[in-house]
């Protein structure tokens, strides 16, 4: 806004001249360079629709790789009427959507306890939740990994390959970040407001549904969209614990099934992994701004 | 407080406090309660194995016998042990690097150009981190396929060779390094946007009148006022760079010739595809130095964060 007005100005007062020129090309050098660095980012995915749209024939044919000359919708066809890719679209949707729901279960009630009715120990379980939080995957997956087996000889209860396993899993992952985020939303509602509900009556749980989670919406929205986008994207725990090709969800799937030894069939591989990212991607297109508050908020990894 | 009331009608002041206690009780009964579900998560599914996993790194390969610092032992007898600490380190430290550059260097040309505009610019540079990363990561596998590369292709109309991007161990270091950038910048761009629309505008005009340089004002004006994001995100990234699965996996699998191997998934080649459970949960252990130095500083920010509050 100050740039366009200074612009303006420049016009009728020469003495700034030099100091709005100055502006107009910082302007047009942002535009270049923003320009160059949305090819960068956007390069790959949109290499993936490109190559998702042509037949193997063009693929391995050699010229241009960025130009479609006969587009053609035959690797979609293709791979949606695959019952194996539906099997892991499907795993997929079901795990995520399980693990949305439990996430934000556990995390807003939970949220609320640490972050309105103090505890003993509650401060210390709300920086326990944070260094939770802070534990990668990675250290985890091979202790899992031991632990599953002991359950089976213990209760003979199998989790290894089972996709279920992963409404189990996921939770690790998602429950302390929402946790997180939560207490921060919550602790930012005024604290006359439940007062004011615990004085007219209300139960702790009356206040949670009736004030706390209406104020707190938009917060509880940023983190079920971030719970999705981990739990569809997660790649170490599904590959580690699942091996059947029904029980896999779809990252895994794409991956381990498409790939067949040096056979790359890429034309269906990039189709995969786009419908694999869309999901996603539709949310975030929709519900961006909800996205971006989460991320600025909750101190995210990255 | 009514029903306190009732019960004491004569009021004694102990009795009173008794009773008082009883009800912070009861609240902080129904508080731990509905802790109660995170607690157990917690426990049993992170701080339990996290603690399992030293047990496990004590053991035998058959996991018989209690062997000590054995499996630790071992690797540090090898070489590919200290190949993967190199370039563990090597990954994470220059992909935050430049993270860190890259998110800096675009959050500031987003926050130059007219605020109508912003919003179409950041989400359209915000995709990367939205894709799933094994998903781009196969992206970038097939933009780098040897024969069929179309970044290659692209290159040689500049007159450049085509590059061994996953075959040669120095390109293949350097593309999981820049798949990681491509993926994780743009999250550093969004953390800094927002911290450079929380400096004030006054104090940049305060400092093009004192006849400040645009280096200068970057240097004496935002870098100071954005110091505690920037350490916060490079703290935050660096865990999770460090921590890293899924790009080395899909990229590269480690190779050529375990180059590209870090913890994570040396960790994951070593105890689930070789079947030496102990020995995979050695190696993954080795990620906690690093993530402890990060995670104490991060608390110790936030703590600070807290109580200026």
């Amino acid at each position: 806004m100050a740039n366009t007005a200074v612009a303006t100005g420049a016009s009728t007062r020469p003495n700034y001249g030099s100091m709005s020129r100055d502006r107009t090309w910082a302007l047009r050098w942002s535009y270049f360079f923003l320009v160059l660095f949305a090819i960068f980012f956007l390069m790959p995915p949109i290499y993936m629709l490109i190559t998702s749209l042509k037949t193997s024939a063009e693929i391995s044919a050699a010229k241009n790789p960025w130009f479609i000359s006969n587009p053609t919708l035959q690797n979609y066809i293709d791979l949606l009427s695959q019952n194996q890719f539906l099997v892991f679209f499907r795993n997929s949707a079901i795990v995520s959507i399980c693990v949305v729901i439990l996430t934000m279960l556990i995390s807003v009630i939970a949220a609320f306890a640490l972050a309105r009715m103090k505890f003993w120990g509650s401060a210390t379980l709300a920086t326990g939740v944070f260094l939770t939080y802070l534990i990668p995957e990675t250290l985890l997956f091979i202790p899992l990994f031991k632990m599953f087996a002991w359950v089976n000889e213990t209760f003979g209860i199998q989790l290894m390959n089972h996709w279920w396993t992963m409404i189990i899993l996921y939770p690790t992952l998602t429950v302390p970040f929402a946790t997180w985020i939560m207490i921060g939303y919550f602790a930012s509602i005024p604290k006359e407001l439940d007062e004011a509900a615990l004085i007219d009556g209300a139960t702790w749980m009356q206040t949670l549904t009736k004030i706390f989670i209406p104020v707190a919406l938009p917060g509880i929205i940023a983190a079920t969209i971030f719970t999705f986008t981990v739990a569809w994207a997660q790649f170490l725990y599904p590959l580690a614990f699942t091996t059947s090709t029904s029980e896999l969800v779809l990252p895994v799937g794409i991956i381990t099934t498409l790939i067949k030894g040096d056979v790359f069939n890429w034309g269906q591989i990039m189709t995969g992994a786009l419908l694999g990212a869309a999901p996603p991607l539709i949310i975030y297109a929709f519900l961006m701004d909800y996205y971006i508050a989460g991320l600025t908020a909750g101190a995210t990894k990255g | 407080m009514a029903d306190i009331a009732a019960r004491n009608p004569a009021g004694h002041p102990s009795q009173q406090r008794s009773s008082l206690h009883k009800l912070m009780q009861r609240k902080s009964t129904i508080a731990f309660l509905m802790a109660l579900p995170l607690i157990l998560l917690i426990t049993i599914l992170v701080a339990y194995p996290a603690g399992y996993a030293v047990y496990l790194a004590t053991l035998n390969k058959g996991m018989t016998r209690f062997v000590g610092f054995g499996n630790f032992e071992f690797l540090f007898g090898r070489d590919t042990f200290w190949l993967v600490v190199y370039q563990s380190c090597l990954f994470a430290i220059t992909a935050v690097i430049f993270k860190a550059i890259i998110g800096f260097v675009v959050a500031h040309f987003v926050h130059n150009i007219p605020a109508k505009g912003q919003r179409k610019w950041r989400g359209m540079l915000l995709v990367p981190w939205v894709i799933p990363p094994a998903m781009s990561t196969l992206a970038w596998l097939w933009l780098f396929d040897p024969s069929y590369s179309a970044l290659n292709w692209l290159l040689a109309i500049f007159g450049i060779e085509g590059i061994p991007w996953t075959g040669e161990a120095g390109w293949a270091r350097f593309s999981v390094i820049l798949v990681n950038v491509w993926i994780g910048s743009p999250f550093f761009m969004i953390m800094y946007l927002a911290a450079l629309k929380s400096v004030p505008e006054q104090l940049y005009e305060a400092a093009s009148i004192d006849g400040a340089t645009w280096w200068q004002r970057i240097w004496y004006v935002t870098l100071p006022m954005m110091r505690n994001i920037i350490a916060i995100t490079a703290l935050f990234s660096l865990i999770v760079t460090f921590a890293n699965f899924d790009i080395v996996r899909v990229l590269t699998a480690g190779g050529p010739l375990n180059s590209t191997h870090i913890f994570g998934t040396w960790a994951f080649r070593v105890g689930i595809e070789g079947g030496d459970i102990p020995l995979g949960a050695a190696v993954s252990l080795f990620m906690v130095p690093i993530l402890a130095v990060a995670a104490t500083f991060i608390l110790r920010d936030i703590t600070k964060r807290g109580s200026e509050v």
